[in-house]
């Protein structure tokens, strides 16, 4: 296992490779490195001499992918590309081009998005799969027709509607808790209730849909037929033995995501003020910081890898037929 | 057993009623903030985005001076109440007034004329006794040496934020601080968007920052540093210099009266040197421990906290040399309570606290709740907000009186304008053609309306580059566009479109069709509002000039694009606007003067626009002072423009500004950025009325609750026939 891992990792490196490449020339077509400084220079008063001493500080000077300039090696290291990218494949974020340590502002701003992201998993887990279980359980009545009519309208609302009709229903009309803000330590918890709510009252619909579909897939099987002519109950045969076969397709898409969790959500952070990495990205893009926008795309890739691996381990340990060679 | 399982639910009932009983206690549920905060005399405002700069040398928009000018005190402010704005003084013990002398250093008297004045000196005297905030960059130990000036990487790495130095120090504020910081504008490594400007007029800022270059370059290679600390004290600014500890002096070329502006602006305010020899040590800078970050001021504030991811928090500093509130104010004043508080000592609050607010309708939602003593009003709020009566007088609505919610007006010292590129072939030049073509496209663009569509009436039609309140702006009949308007019964009336119609077929474009080709007349507005909420403004621009016929093509871009079209003057036609940075007329008619086009000189006259006559009064009257002679003049340049019609003169904004009846001294001071030091909060009121708007409402969730229970029941019914059936 660990030679597949190895190998894994290995294959990881020209996808970063091309993610890096990828995100560069997208972020580069539309912005140049004289639009960055003036950007970051403001918009009144900024004279050609500025534009160019910030560049030249910041390494913006250089060409772009080739540096024609140069000789040997120099052609392609002497470029804003390899300067810029070589140190990312160290995880060293290095500076914003606003002079901010990323690395530290990462580990600032992970923890807000981990206390919405972490809650939303694990709770609509526990809800989508016990609404499924139960819709699953009363198959075929009215109860899982009008579930799954609830489900496909649920999916149907944008997210959107959720956050905006939340804070007026709970917020604003009820009074129960803050529309937006945070707080660190204890003091988060009353700012974090209505974005984890409307975080898991949003996913039930698509979450419970898919989570119905593997329990009713598995139901069939031989081995259900088998537990039921023993005379188990169906709340057994439901819980010990299906949710148990079912594990397979719900971890991929579990921990395929659960180094994504540290990335935020972009709108939920944004509408509740939250100070998570979310919004931290879009801040970055519409100051056209590069060094920002380039590092959290760097590390979502990386994290998706990860998350792609880890699924991978986790199916040899729940399903032991599974082996990774 | 089923006993014992009903007791542990009563009891785990009865622990949820006593919680929620304690959570009523409490307060409102929904409050944002500490309960601990809720008696404190403390102003809740907000930031939509991190102030990119607090470094006074480079900070210079307004979300940074929302900040920095609470923090740092210059020479001058302005009057809080007085209008037209008038600058008094804040750190200097008077607003000083130039010397002038001539070529070989000879004084002249102050009548001189302009031609004379070689260099106008500023004195300016400084109060003594003024102290900086606390801060670790003045911690000094008992030998007098500097706790933190030389601090090993080791320990850098250990810092995060400037509440991690555990001394901290102050001292005097004194001349050279001033000196310094006017040597902080020239050095070039720090950006100052004022150098530029500031070397064409402070003798020797230009050579000094040119040998600062040279000096940091070469210590750069000395230390093998990429920032290291160069101490600006080593080298003299021929042009400034401190006369004793309380007294430095401005030397200016020529006579530049509007200097006196800029030295109300946080650019001039102090700056200890030990601020840059204690951010200069390596490491800091990655450390996020700068200038830019942590300020050092001697104002009514400091930022005793700045987590722009959060928020950001400005407290008293106890070393504040202190201030009065103003004893005298405009006419009326008085009757609005703006006097009440005269000869008190500033500032009222403890605290302002800034909290992250990205998105308008949680922001608007909670000043509705009095979690925020102001508020702007949105486009999305307004109709919630604000009502015109059926004589067409602004008011509140009815929801906003019954909370006792005040709303301010104030027409803004901004102009926004459609701008022709002169440099353009069609509708730029001085073509008697272009010329009409221009007048025409102003007559049919109705701002009126513009202003009634799409800023709810917040605004004004401009009749030319200078708002109301501006000196050189003619309120009334006198300052009306001809060009654009007739006077109908004392009132202006845009003139026709048949009027416009009848320009364009003199220009040689009748019906929109170019009398020389035949062919219809295509013109380019160039704008970055390309989303879905920007598609009823660009119909509406279309069908302004379809009204002479002429077929506007719109080309959206994104601001990059947009900039790069005016700097290489390949857009057509465009919209922009311009703010002031201080209340004299140079600062708006600057932005048409012909040596500052953006095409050749990258200068902010974004249009290109050039007119002999135009740019030689221009030269003679910035250096007026503001008299009779200067109005002529300026009364002269605007007729030029009307009749060249560079800009379509669009509109001046209208602020709207919504205030709690426990926010007190509010008055719009469009110049002043260091207003917070004169309002006062009646927290008392703030508390109860908070408490009276904020009821935890709990009654919908036991209900959601006992339907989720009867959904439950049917289900429980189903499951337990299906256990008891047989199997099949």
């Amino acid at each position: 296992m660990m030679a597949y891992i190895i190998r894994r990792i290995l294959y990881a490196i020209p996808i970063l490779v091309g993610v890096n490449v990828l995100t560069f020339l997208l972020f580069f077509v539309i912005n140049s490195p004289d639009d960055m400084a003036r950007m970051h220079l403001g918009m009144k008063r900024v004279t050609p001499e500025a534009v160019e001493n910030w560049k030249r500080e910041r390494g913006y000077d250089q060409p772009l992918l080739v540096n024609q300039s140069a000789s040997g090696t120099g052609k392609l290291t002497e470029t804003i590309f390899f300067q810029k990218s070589l140190k990312l494949f160290q995880f060293d974020f290095g500076t914003s081009d606003s002079g901010r340590d990323i690395g530290y502002d990462i580990s600032q701003r992970m923890w807000p998005s981990l206390a919405i992201a972490i809650p939303v998993l694990l709770i609509g887990l526990l809800v989508n799969i016990t609404y499924a279980l139960l819709i699953a359980f009363f198959r075929a009545t009215y109860i899982d027709f009008w579930s799954v009519v609830l489900c496909v309208v649920m999916m149907s609302i944008s997210g959107l509607f959720y956050i905006i009709g939340g804070q007026y229903l709970v917020s604003k009309l009820l009074h129960l808790v803050p529309i937006s803000g945070y707080d660190t330590g204890i003091s988060a918890i009353k700012f974090l209730v209505l974005p984890v709510i409307i975080g898991v009252i949003g996913g039930i619909g698509s979450g419970t849909r898919w989570y119905r579909t593997l329990f009713l897939e598995e139901i069939n099987k031989d081995y259900v037929r088998t537990a039921r002519a023993k005379g188990l109950s169906e709340t057994v045969v439901l819980f010990r033995h299906v949710l148990k076969n079912a594990m397979i397709p719900i971890l991929t898409g579990v921990v395929v995501v659960l180094p994504l969790l540290f990335m935020g959500s972009l709108i939920t952070e944004s509408f509740f003020g939250i100070p998570g990495l979310g919004s931290y990205t879009i801040d970055a893009i519409s100051s056209q910081d590069f060094a920002i926008v380039r590092a959290m795309v760097f590390l979502g890739s990386a994290l998706y890898i990860l998350g792609l691996i880890l699924t991978d381990i986790s199916y040899t340990l729940v399903d032991p037929r599974v082996r990774l060679s | 057993m089923q006993e014992r399982s009903s007791k542990r639910w009563y009891l785990l009932l009865l622990t949820a009623g006593l919680l929620l009983l304690n959570g009523c206690r409490e307060g409102a549920w929904n409050n944002p903030y500490p309960l601990s905060e809720s008696e404190q005399n403390i102003i809740y405002s907000s930031f939509s985005e991190r102030p990119k700069h607090l470094d006074p040398v480079r900070a210079y928009s307004s979300n940074e001076y929302a900040f920095i000018a609470q923090i740092y005190d210059p020479p001058l402010q302005y009057h809080f109440l007085k209008r037209p704005y008038l600058l008094e003084p804040l750190a200097a013990t008077a607003v000083p007034e130039a010397r002038y002398f001539d070529e070989q250093g000879n004084l002249l008297p102050m009548d001189a004329e302009p031609e004379q004045i070689a260099i106008s000196e500023y004195e300016i005297n400084i109060r003594p006794g003024m102290g900086y905030q606390p801060h670790p960059a003045l911690a000094a130990d008992q030998q007098g040496g500097y706790i933190y000036h030389h601090l090993g990487q080791a320990d850098i790495e250990e810092l995060n934020t400037l509440g991690d130095f555990t001394e901290t120090g102050t001292r005097e504020v004194v001349a050279e601080d001033y000196v310094y910081q006017i040597k902080r504008l020239a050095f070039p490594a720090l950006h100052s968007p004022i150098a530029g400007l500031m070397g064409e007029y402070i003798v020797g800022l230009d050579d000094f920052g040119k040998l600062l270059d040279r000096q940091y370059e070469q210590l750069k290679t000395e230390t093998g540093e990429d920032k290291p600390y160069l101490d600006l004290r080593q080298f003299d600014m021929e042009g400034v210099y401190a006369v004793d500890k309380y007294r430095y002096r401005i030397r200016l070329h020529g006579k530049y009266p509007q200097f006196v502006y800029w030295l109300a602006m946080p650019f001039f305010a102090p700056m200890p040197w030990e601020a840059d020899a204690f951010y200069s040590q390596p490491g800091m800078e990655a450390r996020n421990l700068s200038l830019d970050w942590y300020p050092i001021g001697s104002g009514p504030f400091m930022l005793s906290e700045n987590n722009p991811n959060l928020r950001m928090v400005l407290e008293r500093n106890p070393h504040f040399h202190g201030e009065a509130y103003p004893s005298e104010g405009d006419p009326g004043d008085r009757e609005l309570g703006l006097l009440d508080d005269a000869g008190k000592p500033m500032p009222f609050i403890d605290k302002a606290i800034y909290s992250l607010e990205k998105e308008t309708i949680p922001y608007w939602n909670k000043f509705l709740q009095g979690y925020y003593d102001t508020s702007g009003v949105s486009s999305d709020s307004f109709d919630q907000a604000v009502q015109f009566s059926d004589r067409g007088e602004l008011g509140l609505t009815e929801a906003m009186q019954a909370k006792g919610i005040e709303l301010m007006t104030d027409v803004t010292t901004s102009v926004y304008y459609m701008g022709f590129n002169m440099a353009d072939p069609v509708v730029g030049g001085d073509s008697e053609s272009a010329r009409l073509l221009r007048q025409a496209i102003s007559i049919a663009m109705d701002f009126e309306e513009y202003i009634s569509i799409f800023n709810n009436g917040r605004g004004i039609a401009a009749q030319s580059p200078l708002p109301p309140g501006i000196f050189g702006n003619r309120p009334g009949e006198a300052g009306i566009n001809q060009q654009v308007y007739d006077m109908v019964n004392g009132t202006p009336r845009r003139k026709g479109i048949d009027y416009a119609r009848q320009l364009m077929k003199q220009a040689g474009y009748a019906d929109g069709r170019d009398a020389k080709t035949g062919k219809s007349l295509i013109l380019y507005y160039d704008t970055t509002a390309s989303g879905p909420d920007d598609k009823a403004r660009l119909n509406w621009i279309r069908k302004q000039f379809a009204k002479l016929g002429i077929q506007l093509v719109i080309r959206a871009t994104d601001y990059n694009r947009f900039q790069e079209k005016t700097r290489k003057g390949t857009a057509q036609i465009f919209m922009w606007g311009w703010n002031a940075d201080y209340p004299d007329p140079e600062n708006f008619l600057f932005l048409l003067y012909g040596p500052n086009g953006k095409l050749e000189h990258g200068g902010e006259n974004a249009v290109n626009y050039s007119n002999a006559e135009f740019d030689q009064l221009f030269v003679q009257m910035k250096n007026m002072e503001n008299n009779s002679q200067r109005q002529q003049i300026i009364d002269r340049m605007i007729t030029i423009l009307q009749h060249d019609a560079p800009w379509v003169w669009g509109f001046h904004p209208k602020a709207f500004s919504l205030f709690h009846s426990w926010y007190k001294n509010v008055k719009p001071n469009l110049m002043a950025n260091n207003t917070l030091k004169y309002k006062r909060v009646d927290t008392a009121l703030r508390e109860q009325q908070r408490q009276a708007w904020n009821p935890p409402v709990v009654w919908p969730i036991v209900i959601i609750g006992l339907l989720l229970v009867l959904t439950v029941i049917p289900a429980v019914v189903l499951y337990r026939r299906h256990e008891r059936s047989a199997a099949r």
